[in-house]
């Protein structure tokens, strides 16, 4: 089942550290975000497939927004 | 002689300057990103200058954009405050070359403790502690492995370029070495535009202990005592005091006496903070120097009872330090907090947003630096610094009280905050008795 990958919280894509077809294991970083000179990874609730990559890099992000989806 | 000051900064520490400014009676310039239309430090000054984009490489990163504003608005200085540009040697070599005065070092002093391992060679030869570890750069694994040998593990591999706790490992065992040096590598490189790494030996529940420096342009260097800077997450300070508790006095005339014999070693001039970790034992050992204003300097301002910012532009503009050694004493005991917008509940997640209530604290012995103000946005952009609460007292016992009571009033709705975590280390019988040391924090000690 498709699950949507949220940002925990508000900040700007730092790095895309994965891309659609990209096998992760839970806790793995999907994406990186920067928020306030730290960088934090969006990780991966649980393994899968990246199904889609919903952002950009430099791109903000609010808390609760979509950034990936997993297969 | 300097008439107009522009400072390259934001936020609380924009508006500390201009308040010493003021008290000189000298004409002032903010500068401000789009984010920062409508913050306090653009109204605090006579006169503003928009300098472009949110993200600081568009505006308070950079230099021309800075130097057309400084021009444009005729002023005479540029002030760097803390982070952004000030430690940047070629930021203040291009202020001078463009004919300002830069409120700071030399670019040269900048330059040498910019860089760390530099900085290593130069206070060994100036007969200050450093901690055992290498003088040059490892280049790669095998020479990080090599190096951790002759120290002992574990150790701590950090960015030669380095500051802020970027790019900086602990690594317990050889094993660990690989994706430590990887990670350290690459975030020094992101941050520093080089990764090279050093290594240096890991010492176990060290004291963070700085003593404040101040030098004038004919050669005198003279210390400002000590802060005790040990209460840290993600080694950045979240709690400041002066004097250091408990600190034996012949450790105390050690510090201030190595601290000034290194300033003067490298000619240093203007305000500069030497770091020192201090052992178990008392041994004590050289970190890193900070060439410029450091956030935690209304500490000793509070103690002393002297005005650092309104030192830094006098001596700047070419007058001989306003005090002499004897005359410098620790009259009070003075602790600081930084109020971040960081939940703590969520290992000190950031969390911007719009500042919904506001009620701070006043009376006998409070301070208050901020940044922000009612309906202020804290940006994703910028450091999450909001404010800084300062209290003073006769005794560390009455600081101390005072602190408490001033978090307790302190009210900030919108982001969360470090004031719960703040309120709970103040509260602490470690932080109360004065036996801290680095790794508390990351050890649970405040958790509660």
């Amino acid at each position: 089942m498709a699950e949507e990958i949220k940002a925990h919280i508000t900040g700007v894509v730092f790095q895309i550290t994965t891309k659609p077809g990209d096998r992760v294991a839970a806790g793995d970083a999907v994406i990186v975000l920067e928020s306030m000179k730290m960088e934090i990874p969006v990780e991966a609730p649980r393994a899968g497939a990246v199904k889609e990559i919903r952002v950009q890099e430099g791109q903000t992000v609010q808390e609760g927004d979509v950034v990936a989806v997993l297969e | 002689m300097i008439q107009t000051v522009l400072v390259a900064n934001r936020g609380e520490i924009a508006r500390r300057i201009f308040r010493a400014c003021r008290e000189l009676g000298l004409r002032t310039i903010a500068v401000y990103s789009e984010a920062d239309r409508g913050a306090p430090h653009v109204r605090d000054a006579d006169e503003a200058v928009a300098i472009g984009g949110a993200p600081a490489r568009e505006s308070y990163l950079n230099a021309e954009r800075i130097l057309a504003a400084a021009r444009q608005a005729r002023a005479d200085a540029i002030h760097p405050g803390y982070g952004f540009l000030s430690e940047s040697w070629r930021f203040a070599d291009t202020v001078r070359q463009a004919g300002f005065v830069f409120v700071g070092p030399t670019p040269d002093a900048i330059r040498k403790m910019g860089d760390k391992i530099e900085a290593r060679r130069l206070m060994t030869a100036a007969g200050v502690p450093v901690l055992p570890g290498s003088f040059e750069p490892v280049a790669d694994v095998a020479g990080a492995e090599a190096a951790a040998r002759t120290v002992g593990f574990p150790i701590m591999l950090k960015a030669a370029a380095g500051g802020g706790g970027i790019g900086m490992a602990r690594v317990a065992k050889a094993g660990d070495l690989a994706g430590a040096f990887a990670t350290a590598a690459r975030r020094a490189q992101a941050a520093f535009g080089t990764g090279e790494l050093y290594v240096e030996r890991y010492l176990e529940r060290p004291r963070h202990v700085e003593v404040q420096v101040f030098g004038d342009g004919s050669g005198t260097v003279v210390h400002l005592h000590e802060r005790e800077c040990s209460i840290q997450r993600r080694h950045q300070k979240l709690v400041e005091e002066s004097p250091a508790p408990s600190l034996p006095p012949s450790v105390k005339s050690g510090l201030t006496a190595a601290a000034v014999a290194g300033a003067r070693a490298i000619g240093y001039t203007n305000a500069g903070t030497m770091e020192f970790l201090v052992d178990e034992a008392g041994g004590f050992y050289f970190l890193e120097m900070n060439a410029r204003l450091q956030v935690e300097h209304p500490v000793t301002e509070e103690v002393t009872g002297l005005d650092l910012v309104v030192a830094q532009l006098r001596v700047a503009g070419g007058e001989p330090l306003p005090w002499r050694q004897d005359e410098i004493r620790q009259h009070r005991a003075a602790i600081e907090c930084r109020v971040y917008a960081e939940d703590p509940s969520k290992g000190f997640l950031p969390s911007p947003g719009t500042v919904t209530k506001l009620d701070l604290p006043s009376g006998e012995g409070i301070r208050i630096e901020s940044g922000v103000e009612m309906g202020s946005t804290v940006s994703v952009h910028y450091d999450p610094l909001l404010l800084k609460l300062v209290t003073h007292g006769a005794t560390r016992e009455q600081a101390l009280t005072r602190m408490a009571g001033a978090l307790d009033r302190c009210v900030i709705e919108g982001p969360k905050t470090t004031i719960p975590f703040l309120r709970r280390i103040i509260a602490s019988d470690e932080f109360g008795s004065g036996r801290v040391h680095t790794q508390l924090l990351e050890q649970g000690a405040f958790n509660g």
